[in-house]
Protein backbone atom coordinates (compact mmCIF):
# COMPACT_ATOMS: atom_id res chain seq x y z
CA UNK A 1 0.00 0.00 0.00
CA UNK A 2 1.30 3.41 -0.72
CA UNK A 3 2.23 5.45 2.98
CA UNK A 4 0.12 8.35 3.21
CA UNK A 5 3.38 10.57 3.08
CA UNK A 6 6.29 9.88 2.23
CA UNK A 7 9.72 11.63 2.21
CA UNK A 8 12.90 10.77 0.18
CA UNK A 9 16.00 12.34 0.79
CA UNK A 10 14.51 15.49 1.58
CA UNK A 11 17.21 18.35 2.32
CA UNK A 12 16.80 21.90 2.82
CA UNK A 13 19.68 24.51 2.67
CA UNK A 14 19.54 28.07 3.80
CA UNK A 15 22.95 29.40 2.61
CA UNK A 16 25.28 27.27 4.03
CA UNK A 17 23.17 25.77 6.79
CA UNK A 18 21.83 22.87 6.27
CA UNK A 19 18.87 22.72 8.31
CA UNK A 20 17.48 19.26 6.47
CA UNK A 21 20.14 17.20 5.50
CA UNK A 22 19.01 14.21 3.28
CA UNK A 23 16.27 12.86 5.53
CA UNK A 24 13.59 9.84 4.73
CA UNK A 25 10.90 8.50 6.61
CA UNK A 26 7.12 7.58 5.60
CA UNK A 27 3.88 7.98 8.01
CA UNK A 28 0.89 5.23 7.04
CA UNK A 29 -2.78 6.78 7.32
CA UNK A 30 -3.55 6.20 11.36
CA UNK A 31 0.00 6.63 13.00
CA UNK A 32 0.48 8.75 15.57
CA UNK A 33 4.26 9.75 14.78
CA UNK A 34 6.49 11.81 17.08
CA UNK A 35 9.57 13.78 15.67
CA UNK A 36 11.71 15.26 18.43
CA UNK A 37 14.93 16.56 18.41
CA UNK A 38 16.89 19.34 20.09
CA UNK A 39 16.46 22.90 19.26
CA UNK A 40 17.31 24.29 15.57
CA UNK A 41 16.95 20.11 14.66
CA UNK A 42 14.89 21.13 12.07
CA UNK A 43 11.71 20.20 13.16
CA UNK A 44 9.76 23.04 12.22
CA UNK A 45 11.83 24.01 8.83
CA UNK A 46 10.90 20.22 7.96
CA UNK A 47 6.99 20.70 9.02
CA UNK A 48 7.53 24.05 6.82
CA UNK A 49 8.79 21.71 3.75
CA UNK A 50 5.82 19.44 4.30
CA UNK A 51 3.35 22.29 4.59
CA UNK A 52 4.79 23.61 1.14
CA UNK A 53 5.97 27.16 2.69
CA UNK A 54 9.26 25.65 1.68
CA UNK A 55 10.44 24.61 -1.35
CA UNK A 56 13.01 21.12 -0.14
CA UNK A 57 16.80 22.07 -1.79
CA UNK A 58 16.61 18.62 -2.96
CA UNK A 59 14.65 15.41 -2.09
CA UNK A 60 10.85 14.42 -3.26
CA UNK A 61 7.46 14.48 -1.24
CA UNK A 62 4.92 12.09 -1.64
CA UNK A 63 1.54 12.15 -0.76
CA UNK A 64 -0.90 8.78 -1.74
CA UNK A 65 2.10 8.38 -4.25
CA UNK A 66 1.86 11.86 -5.66
CA UNK A 67 4.70 14.51 -6.11
CA UNK A 68 3.72 17.41 -3.97
CA UNK A 69 7.18 19.30 -3.38
CA UNK A 70 6.07 22.14 -6.13
CA UNK A 71 2.44 22.98 -4.48
CA UNK A 72 1.86 26.00 -2.50
CA UNK A 73 0.85 25.99 1.27
CA UNK A 74 -3.05 26.52 -0.01
CA UNK A 75 -2.68 23.32 -2.63
CA UNK A 76 -1.33 21.33 0.01
CA UNK A 77 -4.30 22.25 2.55
CA UNK A 78 -6.50 21.51 -0.06
CA UNK A 79 -5.12 18.44 -0.43
CA UNK A 80 -5.54 17.19 3.64
CA UNK A 81 -2.70 17.86 5.24
CA UNK A 82 -3.42 20.34 8.03
CA UNK A 83 -0.63 22.33 10.48
CA UNK A 84 -0.33 24.11 13.37
CA UNK A 85 2.37 26.85 14.26
CA UNK A 86 4.91 26.97 16.79
CA UNK A 87 4.32 30.55 17.08
CA UNK A 88 0.69 31.17 17.21
CA UNK A 89 -0.96 32.46 14.18
CA UNK A 90 -4.63 33.25 14.72
CA UNK A 91 -7.09 36.01 12.93
CA UNK A 92 -6.89 39.10 15.46
CA UNK A 93 -10.44 40.19 13.70
CA UNK A 94 -11.80 36.09 13.92
CA UNK A 95 -14.05 35.09 16.69
CA UNK A 96 -13.88 31.51 18.15
CA UNK A 97 -16.51 30.10 15.72
CA UNK A 98 -15.23 32.43 12.88
CA UNK A 99 -11.88 30.65 13.02
CA UNK A 100 -13.59 27.58 12.18
CA UNK A 101 -15.86 28.44 9.91
CA UNK A 102 -12.95 30.17 6.84
CA UNK A 103 -11.14 27.04 7.84
CA UNK A 104 -14.06 24.97 6.65
CA UNK A 105 -13.98 26.02 3.50
CA UNK A 106 -10.73 25.33 2.77
CA UNK A 107 -12.03 21.78 0.90
CA UNK A 108 -15.00 23.69 -0.49
CA UNK A 109 -15.74 25.14 -3.81
CA UNK A 110 -14.13 28.11 -3.14
CA UNK A 111 -14.84 32.27 -3.17
CA UNK A 112 -18.00 32.01 -5.66
CA UNK A 113 -19.58 29.39 -4.01
CA UNK A 114 -19.23 31.40 -0.54
CA UNK A 115 -20.54 34.38 -2.06
CA UNK A 116 -23.76 32.54 -3.62
CA UNK A 117 -26.74 33.17 -0.78
CA UNK A 118 -28.16 30.00 -1.61
CA UNK A 119 -25.99 27.54 -0.44
CA UNK A 120 -27.40 29.02 3.22
CA UNK A 121 -28.61 25.21 4.18
CA UNK A 122 -24.99 24.22 4.31
CA UNK A 123 -23.79 27.20 6.55
CA UNK A 124 -26.33 25.51 9.69
CA UNK A 125 -24.29 22.18 9.07
CA UNK A 126 -21.42 23.86 9.13
CA UNK A 127 -21.93 25.80 12.69
CA UNK A 128 -22.91 22.34 13.91
CA UNK A 129 -20.04 20.35 12.96
CA UNK A 130 -17.34 23.65 14.41
CA UNK A 131 -19.50 23.57 17.51
CA UNK A 132 -18.53 19.93 17.94
CA UNK A 133 -15.48 20.62 17.05
CA UNK A 134 -15.03 23.53 19.71
CA UNK A 135 -16.31 20.83 22.14
CA UNK A 136 -13.40 18.33 21.20
CA UNK A 137 -11.02 21.01 22.35
CA UNK A 138 -13.31 22.49 25.23
CA UNK A 139 -14.32 25.83 23.50
CA UNK A 140 -17.64 25.40 22.60
CA UNK A 141 -18.45 28.29 25.55
CA UNK A 142 -15.89 30.71 23.79
CA UNK A 143 -17.02 30.66 20.17
CA UNK A 144 -18.05 34.31 20.13
CA UNK A 145 -15.16 35.97 21.50
CA UNK A 146 -12.50 37.30 19.85
CA UNK A 147 -9.30 34.70 19.50
CA UNK A 148 -6.64 36.30 20.43
CA UNK A 149 -8.17 37.32 23.75
CA UNK A 150 -8.40 33.70 25.00
CA UNK A 151 -5.45 32.76 27.14
CA UNK A 152 -2.81 30.99 25.43
CA UNK A 153 -3.66 27.49 25.87
CA UNK A 154 -6.85 28.02 24.71
CA UNK A 155 -5.27 29.68 21.85
CA UNK A 156 -3.13 26.80 20.70
CA UNK A 157 -6.33 24.15 21.05
CA UNK A 158 -8.13 26.35 18.99
CA UNK A 159 -4.95 26.46 16.23
CA UNK A 160 -5.39 22.39 16.60
CA UNK A 161 -9.00 23.12 16.06
CA UNK A 162 -8.46 25.40 12.94
CA UNK A 163 -6.14 22.93 11.32
CA UNK A 164 -8.98 19.98 12.62
CA UNK A 165 -12.07 22.55 10.31
CA UNK A 166 -9.96 22.03 7.21
CA UNK A 167 -11.24 18.19 7.34
CA UNK A 168 -7.37 16.99 6.92
CA UNK A 169 -6.02 13.30 6.63
CA UNK A 170 -2.77 14.34 8.42
CA UNK A 171 -2.28 16.97 11.07
CA UNK A 172 1.03 18.21 11.37
CA UNK A 173 1.08 19.68 15.07
CA UNK A 174 4.58 22.24 16.18
CA UNK A 175 4.91 22.04 19.57
CA UNK A 176 1.26 22.05 20.89
CA UNK A 177 2.36 21.58 24.73
CA UNK A 178 4.63 24.26 24.53
CA UNK A 179 3.85 27.18 27.15
CA UNK A 180 1.19 25.19 28.69
CA UNK A 181 0.85 24.46 32.27
CA UNK A 182 0.53 20.85 33.66
CA UNK A 183 -3.74 20.52 33.85
CA UNK A 184 -3.57 21.85 30.46
CA UNK A 185 -0.82 19.42 29.18
CA UNK A 186 -2.74 16.97 30.57
CA UNK A 187 -6.25 18.33 28.66
CA UNK A 188 -3.92 17.87 25.40
CA UNK A 189 -2.72 14.52 26.04
CA UNK A 190 -6.79 13.36 26.27
CA UNK A 191 -7.41 15.32 23.29
CA UNK A 192 -4.31 13.54 21.22
CA UNK A 193 -6.16 10.57 22.55
CA UNK A 194 -9.37 11.28 20.96
CA UNK A 195 -7.90 11.65 17.97
CA UNK A 196 -5.68 8.79 17.73
CA UNK A 197 -9.19 7.24 18.44
CA UNK A 198 -10.41 8.76 15.90
CA UNK A 199 -8.26 7.81 13.41
CA UNK A 200 -6.34 10.76 12.22
CA UNK A 201 -2.88 10.60 11.05
CA UNK A 202 -0.87 12.79 13.00
CA UNK A 203 3.21 13.94 13.43
CA UNK A 204 3.36 15.14 16.52
CA UNK A 205 6.45 17.54 16.93
CA UNK A 206 6.80 17.64 20.82
CA UNK A 207 9.42 18.32 23.79
CA UNK A 208 7.86 17.41 26.33
CA UNK A 209 8.89 13.54 26.63
CA UNK A 210 6.66 11.93 28.95
CA UNK A 211 4.00 13.26 26.66
CA UNK A 212 5.46 11.77 23.36
CA UNK A 213 5.85 8.69 25.01
CA UNK A 214 2.56 8.14 25.92
CA UNK A 215 0.75 8.97 22.85
CA UNK A 216 3.03 8.00 19.89
CA UNK A 217 3.11 4.51 18.18
CA UNK A 218 6.29 5.52 16.75
CA UNK A 219 9.38 8.03 16.99
CA UNK A 220 11.38 9.61 14.75
CA UNK A 221 14.40 11.57 16.03
CA UNK A 222 16.12 14.37 14.37
CA UNK A 223 19.64 16.08 15.00
CA UNK A 224 21.55 18.46 13.19
CA UNK A 225 18.93 17.93 10.30
CA UNK A 226 20.12 14.21 10.44
CA UNK A 227 17.31 11.30 11.26
CA UNK A 228 19.17 9.52 13.96
CA UNK A 229 16.52 7.12 14.97
CA UNK A 230 13.14 5.48 14.35
CA UNK A 231 11.14 3.63 15.91
CA UNK A 232 8.78 2.43 18.82
CA UNK A 233 8.81 4.51 22.16
CA UNK A 234 10.54 1.88 23.83
CA UNK A 235 13.31 1.42 21.32
CA UNK A 236 14.41 5.14 21.39
CA UNK A 237 14.23 5.51 24.79
CA UNK A 238 17.30 2.97 25.21
CA UNK A 239 18.87 4.10 22.06
CA UNK A 240 22.30 5.34 22.37
CA UNK A 241 22.52 7.88 19.78
CA UNK A 242 19.23 9.80 20.92
CA UNK A 243 20.99 9.36 24.49
CA UNK A 244 23.30 10.97 23.45
CA UNK A 245 21.92 13.69 21.08
CA UNK A 246 20.07 14.64 24.01
CA UNK A 247 22.81 14.35 26.98
CA UNK A 248 25.03 16.38 24.42
CA UNK A 249 22.11 19.30 24.10
CA UNK A 250 21.99 19.59 28.07
CA UNK A 251 25.44 19.34 29.07
CA UNK B 1 -31.57 73.02 -4.99
CA UNK B 2 -29.15 75.65 -4.43
CA UNK B 3 -26.07 75.01 -6.63
CA UNK B 4 -23.56 75.48 -4.05
CA UNK B 5 -25.04 72.85 -1.27
CA UNK B 6 -25.68 69.99 -4.51
CA UNK B 7 -22.20 70.40 -5.75
CA UNK B 8 -21.05 69.61 -2.10
CA UNK B 9 -23.57 67.06 -2.18
CA UNK B 10 -22.10 65.81 -5.55
CA UNK B 11 -18.40 65.01 -3.73
CA UNK B 12 -19.69 63.75 -0.88
CA UNK B 13 -21.18 60.97 -2.93
CA UNK B 14 -17.81 60.38 -5.05
CA UNK B 15 -16.26 60.18 -2.18
CA UNK B 16 -18.54 57.64 -1.09
CA UNK B 17 -17.14 55.58 -3.93
CA UNK B 18 -13.32 56.54 -3.55
CA UNK B 19 -13.69 55.33 0.13
CA UNK B 20 -15.60 52.15 -0.62
CA UNK B 21 -12.69 51.57 -3.51
CA UNK B 22 -9.72 52.25 -0.88
CA UNK B 23 -11.17 50.04 1.73
CA UNK B 24 -11.39 47.15 -0.49
CA UNK B 25 -7.79 46.87 -1.11
CA UNK B 26 -6.94 48.13 2.34
CA UNK B 27 -9.02 45.20 3.66
CA UNK B 28 -6.64 42.97 1.67
CA UNK B 29 -4.05 44.32 3.61
CA UNK B 30 -2.65 46.45 0.92
CA UNK B 31 -2.86 50.21 1.20
CA UNK B 32 -3.04 51.96 -2.56
CA UNK B 33 -1.94 55.61 -3.27
CA UNK B 34 -3.15 54.93 -6.78
CA UNK B 35 -6.69 54.83 -6.92
CA UNK B 36 -6.87 58.21 -9.09
CA UNK B 37 -5.31 56.55 -12.01
CA UNK B 38 -8.25 54.10 -11.91
CA UNK B 39 -10.68 56.73 -11.62
CA UNK B 40 -8.76 59.10 -14.31
CA UNK B 41 -8.97 55.22 -16.91
CA UNK B 42 -12.53 55.19 -15.67
CA UNK B 43 -13.58 59.36 -16.25
CA UNK B 44 -11.65 59.23 -19.55
CA UNK B 45 -12.69 56.19 -21.28
CA UNK B 46 -16.28 56.77 -20.41
CA UNK B 47 -16.17 60.79 -21.55
CA UNK B 48 -14.35 59.43 -24.93
CA UNK B 49 -17.24 56.95 -25.53
CA UNK B 50 -20.12 59.25 -24.71
CA UNK B 51 -18.40 62.33 -26.61
CA UNK B 52 -16.05 60.98 -29.26
CA UNK B 53 -17.71 57.57 -30.32
CA UNK B 54 -21.34 58.85 -29.14
CA UNK B 55 -22.24 55.73 -26.94
CA UNK B 56 -24.85 56.23 -24.22
CA UNK B 57 -24.08 56.55 -21.00
CA UNK B 58 -24.62 53.48 -19.49
CA UNK B 59 -22.52 51.43 -21.36
CA UNK B 60 -19.96 53.80 -21.56
CA UNK B 61 -20.29 53.70 -17.08
CA UNK B 62 -20.15 49.86 -17.27
CA UNK B 63 -17.01 50.03 -19.65
CA UNK B 64 -15.57 52.54 -17.52
CA UNK B 65 -15.80 50.22 -14.83
CA UNK B 66 -14.61 47.36 -16.55
CA UNK B 67 -11.13 48.93 -18.26
CA UNK B 68 -9.89 49.84 -14.50
CA UNK B 69 -10.91 45.98 -13.30
CA UNK B 70 -8.91 44.78 -16.26
CA UNK B 71 -5.94 46.80 -16.18
CA UNK B 72 -5.93 45.70 -12.08
CA UNK B 73 -6.26 42.06 -12.79
CA UNK B 74 -3.20 42.55 -15.74
CA UNK B 75 -0.90 44.55 -13.47
CA UNK B 76 -1.79 43.07 -9.86
CA UNK B 77 0.17 39.56 -9.55
CA UNK B 78 3.67 41.18 -9.44
CA UNK B 79 2.12 44.23 -8.00
CA UNK B 80 0.42 42.59 -5.57
CA UNK B 81 3.55 40.66 -3.99
CA UNK B 82 4.90 44.29 -2.68
CA UNK B 83 4.11 44.90 0.61
CA UNK B 84 4.02 47.75 2.76
CA UNK B 85 5.71 50.73 1.54
CA UNK B 86 6.83 48.51 -1.61
CA UNK B 87 3.32 48.48 -2.61
CA UNK B 88 2.03 51.89 -1.51
CA UNK B 89 5.15 53.42 -3.60
CA UNK B 90 4.12 51.24 -6.80
CA UNK B 91 0.83 52.43 -7.18
CA UNK B 92 1.50 56.10 -6.44
CA UNK B 93 3.65 56.02 -8.97
CA UNK B 94 1.06 54.18 -11.37
CA UNK B 95 -1.33 56.94 -10.22
CA UNK B 96 1.10 59.47 -11.37
CA UNK B 97 1.82 57.95 -14.66
CA UNK B 98 -1.53 57.54 -15.08
CA UNK B 99 -2.29 61.36 -14.66
CA UNK B 100 0.57 62.56 -16.35
CA UNK B 101 -0.02 59.94 -19.62
CA UNK B 102 -3.94 61.57 -20.06
CA UNK B 103 -2.03 65.12 -19.82
CA UNK B 104 -0.22 64.15 -22.76
CA UNK B 105 -2.43 62.33 -24.77
CA UNK B 106 -4.07 64.04 -27.65
CA UNK B 107 -7.05 61.97 -28.93
CA UNK B 108 -8.63 62.51 -24.60
CA UNK B 109 -7.77 66.40 -25.14
CA UNK B 110 -3.86 65.95 -23.49
CA UNK B 111 -3.43 69.09 -21.14
CA UNK B 112 -6.53 70.84 -22.63
CA UNK B 113 -8.87 68.51 -20.93
CA UNK B 114 -12.30 67.07 -22.06
CA UNK B 115 -15.76 68.91 -21.90
CA UNK B 116 -19.39 67.77 -23.62
CA UNK B 117 -19.79 65.33 -21.10
CA UNK B 118 -23.25 65.26 -19.47
CA UNK B 119 -26.15 63.12 -18.32
CA UNK B 120 -25.36 62.51 -14.73
CA UNK B 121 -27.43 64.06 -11.81
CA UNK B 122 -27.04 64.29 -8.17
CA UNK B 123 -30.03 61.61 -8.05
CA UNK B 124 -28.01 59.73 -10.44
CA UNK B 125 -24.70 59.48 -8.14
CA UNK B 126 -26.98 58.50 -5.29
CA UNK B 127 -28.19 55.60 -6.86
CA UNK B 128 -25.04 54.35 -7.81
CA UNK B 129 -23.91 54.96 -3.90
CA UNK B 130 -27.41 53.04 -2.87
CA UNK B 131 -26.54 50.51 -5.47
CA UNK B 132 -22.77 49.76 -4.39
CA UNK B 133 -23.51 50.18 -0.36
CA UNK B 134 -25.99 47.18 -0.80
CA UNK B 135 -23.21 45.23 -2.85
CA UNK B 136 -21.04 45.81 -0.13
CA UNK B 137 -24.12 45.15 2.62
CA UNK B 138 -24.57 41.71 0.76
CA UNK B 139 -20.76 41.03 0.50
CA UNK B 140 -20.35 41.29 4.17
CA UNK B 141 -23.13 39.03 4.97
CA UNK B 142 -22.03 36.41 2.82
CA UNK B 143 -19.60 33.96 4.00
CA UNK B 144 -16.99 34.91 1.46
CA UNK B 145 -16.94 38.10 3.97
CA UNK B 146 -14.98 36.03 6.79
CA UNK B 147 -12.18 34.66 3.85
CA UNK B 148 -11.10 38.16 3.07
CA UNK B 149 -10.81 38.98 6.96
CA UNK B 150 -8.48 36.14 6.91
CA UNK B 151 -6.14 38.86 4.62
CA UNK B 152 -6.14 41.18 6.68
CA UNK B 153 -4.72 39.27 9.50
CA UNK B 154 -2.25 36.62 8.50
CA UNK B 155 -1.37 35.56 5.01
CA UNK B 156 0.59 32.46 6.07
CA UNK B 157 -2.16 31.35 8.23
CA UNK B 158 -5.01 31.55 5.81
CA UNK B 159 -2.50 29.94 3.33
CA UNK B 160 -2.44 27.10 5.84
CA UNK B 161 -5.96 26.71 5.53
CA UNK B 162 -6.28 26.78 1.85
CA UNK B 163 -7.23 29.92 1.39
CA UNK B 164 -6.01 31.23 -1.98
CA UNK B 165 -4.27 34.61 -1.00
CA UNK B 166 -3.15 35.47 -4.28
CA UNK B 167 -6.55 35.27 -5.85
CA UNK B 168 -8.11 36.64 -3.39
CA UNK B 169 -6.32 39.97 -3.19
CA UNK B 170 -6.26 40.23 -6.83
CA UNK B 171 -10.28 39.84 -7.39
CA UNK B 172 -10.30 42.65 -4.42
CA UNK B 173 -8.20 44.55 -6.66
CA UNK B 174 -10.06 44.65 -9.58
CA UNK B 175 -12.63 45.56 -8.13
CA UNK B 176 -11.50 48.42 -5.86
CA UNK B 177 -9.99 49.38 -9.37
CA UNK B 178 -13.95 49.19 -10.89
CA UNK B 179 -15.31 51.00 -7.56
CA UNK B 180 -12.85 53.94 -8.77
CA UNK B 181 -13.59 53.66 -12.54
CA UNK B 182 -17.16 54.49 -11.96
CA UNK B 183 -16.45 56.76 -9.49
CA UNK B 184 -14.43 58.93 -12.59
CA UNK B 185 -17.31 58.24 -15.02
CA UNK B 186 -19.95 59.79 -12.72
CA UNK B 187 -17.57 62.59 -11.81
CA UNK B 188 -16.39 63.33 -15.63
CA UNK B 189 -20.44 63.33 -16.75
CA UNK B 190 -21.44 65.61 -13.53
CA UNK B 191 -18.77 67.72 -13.30
CA UNK B 192 -18.85 68.43 -17.29
CA UNK B 193 -15.40 69.19 -17.48
CA UNK B 194 -12.26 66.77 -16.91
CA UNK B 195 -8.40 67.83 -16.95
CA UNK B 196 -6.18 65.59 -15.71
CA UNK B 197 -5.12 67.30 -13.23
CA UNK B 198 -8.32 66.59 -11.17
CA UNK B 199 -6.98 63.17 -10.58
CA UNK B 200 -4.01 63.59 -8.80
CA UNK B 201 -2.24 62.15 -5.99
CA UNK B 202 -4.25 64.09 -3.49
CA UNK B 203 -7.47 62.43 -4.69
CA UNK B 204 -5.82 58.65 -3.94
CA UNK B 205 -4.38 60.43 -0.59
CA UNK B 206 -7.64 61.64 0.70
CA UNK B 207 -9.72 58.22 -0.81
CA UNK B 208 -7.31 56.14 2.03
CA UNK B 209 -7.95 59.02 4.61
CA UNK B 210 -11.25 58.36 4.85
CA UNK B 211 -11.10 55.09 5.47
CA UNK B 212 -8.40 55.24 8.22
CA UNK B 213 -10.41 57.93 10.12
CA UNK B 214 -14.02 56.46 9.24
CA UNK B 215 -12.38 53.15 10.72
CA UNK B 216 -10.67 50.38 8.50
CA UNK B 217 -12.87 47.12 10.00
CA UNK B 218 -15.75 47.96 8.31
CA UNK B 219 -16.78 49.42 5.17
CA UNK B 220 -19.98 51.17 7.25
CA UNK B 221 -16.52 52.96 8.75
CA UNK B 222 -15.18 54.28 5.10
CA UNK B 223 -18.50 56.06 4.01
CA UNK B 224 -18.96 57.44 7.50
CA UNK B 225 -15.54 58.98 7.12
CA UNK B 226 -15.78 59.97 3.16
CA UNK B 227 -19.11 62.42 4.66
CA UNK B 228 -17.67 63.28 7.57
CA UNK B 229 -14.62 64.42 5.56
CA UNK B 230 -15.95 66.07 2.57
CA UNK B 231 -18.86 67.93 4.76
CA UNK B 232 -16.54 69.06 7.44
CA UNK B 233 -14.28 71.59 5.28
CA UNK B 234 -17.77 73.07 4.45
CA UNK B 235 -19.16 73.44 7.94
CA UNK B 236 -15.81 74.97 8.86
CA UNK B 237 -16.31 77.73 5.85
CA UNK B 238 -17.46 80.44 8.71
CA UNK B 239 -13.59 80.27 10.13
CA UNK B 240 -12.43 81.63 6.68
CA UNK B 241 -8.69 82.21 6.61
CA UNK B 242 -8.83 79.57 9.59
CA UNK B 243 -10.82 77.08 8.06
CA UNK B 244 -7.63 74.55 6.86
CA UNK B 245 -5.89 74.86 9.96
CA UNK B 246 -9.27 73.80 11.93
CA UNK B 247 -9.52 70.91 9.35
CA UNK B 248 -5.84 69.47 9.92
CA UNK B 249 -6.58 70.59 13.82
CA UNK B 250 -10.13 68.44 14.05
CA UNK B 251 -7.75 65.25 12.10
CA UNK B 252 -5.14 65.28 14.18
CA UNK B 253 -7.21 65.16 17.03
CA UNK B 254 -9.24 62.47 15.97
CA UNK B 255 -6.43 60.61 15.15
CA UNK B 256 -5.38 60.82 18.62
CA UNK B 257 -8.58 60.36 20.54
CA UNK B 258 -9.66 57.31 18.04
CA UNK B 259 -6.67 55.58 16.03
CA UNK B 260 -8.79 52.67 15.01
CA UNK B 261 -11.11 55.15 13.22
CA UNK B 262 -14.82 56.31 13.85
CA UNK B 263 -16.60 53.49 13.67
CA UNK B 264 -14.98 49.46 14.69
CA UNK B 265 -16.26 46.01 14.21
CA UNK B 266 -16.80 46.12 18.39
CA UNK B 267 -18.63 49.66 18.60
CA UNK B 268 -21.04 48.18 15.54
CA UNK B 269 -21.92 44.69 17.20
CA UNK B 270 -22.92 46.88 20.17
CA UNK B 271 -25.04 49.03 18.26
CA UNK B 272 -26.60 45.62 16.41
CA UNK B 273 -27.29 44.19 20.16
CA UNK B 274 -28.95 47.73 20.60
CA UNK B 275 -31.95 47.99 17.82
CA UNK B 276 -34.64 46.03 18.62
CA UNK B 277 -35.07 43.01 15.93
N1 LIG C 1 14.04 30.88 7.16
C1 LIG C 1 15.24 30.53 7.65
N2 LIG C 1 16.37 31.11 7.21
C2 LIG C 1 17.58 30.76 7.68
N3 LIG C 1 17.76 29.82 8.62
C3 LIG C 1 16.68 29.20 9.12
C4 LIG C 1 15.35 29.52 8.65
N4 LIG C 1 14.47 28.73 9.32
C5 LIG C 1 15.20 27.98 10.16
N5 LIG C 1 16.52 28.24 10.04
C6 LIG C 1 17.61 27.57 10.77
O1 LIG C 1 17.46 26.18 10.55
C7 LIG C 1 17.77 25.46 11.74
C8 LIG C 1 16.60 24.60 12.12
O2 LIG C 1 15.57 25.41 12.64
P1 LIG C 1 14.15 24.85 13.03
O3 LIG C 1 13.62 24.06 11.91
O4 LIG C 1 13.31 26.00 13.48
O5 LIG C 1 14.49 23.91 14.26
P2 LIG C 1 13.55 23.25 15.36
O6 LIG C 1 12.13 23.49 14.98
O7 LIG C 1 13.92 21.81 15.36
O8 LIG C 1 13.91 23.90 16.67
C9 LIG C 1 18.15 26.48 12.78
O9 LIG C 1 19.53 26.59 12.81
C10 LIG C 1 17.53 27.76 12.26
O10 LIG C 1 18.26 28.88 12.68
MG1 LIG D 1 10.65 24.47 15.96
Amino acid sequence: MTPLLELRNVSKRFGGLTAVDAVSFSIEAGELVGLIGPNGAGKTTLFNIIAGVYRPSQGQLLHRGDAISMLDPARIAKRGIARTFQNIRLFQSLTVLEHLLVAQTCRGLGLLAELNPLVSGAERTRRKAAMELLELVGLENRHDEIAIHLPYGAQRRLEIARALATSPELLLLDEPAAGLNDTETVGLREMLDALRAQHYTILLVEHDMKLVMRVCSRILVLEFGKLIASGAPAEIQVNPEVINAYLGAEA
Amino acid sequence: MNIYYEGVLASTGINILLALSAYTILATNRLSLGNAGFMAIGAYVSSYLTVNVGWPLFPSIAVAGAAPALIALAIGRPVLRLQGIYFVMVTLAFGEVTRTFFQNFEPTGGAYGMRGMSGVTIEMIYAFVAAFVLLYVAFDRSRAARLTYTLRDDDEAARSIGIDVVAVRLIAFAWGALVAGIAGALFAHYALYIESGNFNFLISASAVLFVILGGVQTFWGAIIGAVVLTLLPEALRFLDAWRLSAYGAILVAMMVLRPEGILTRTLLRRLRRLSPR
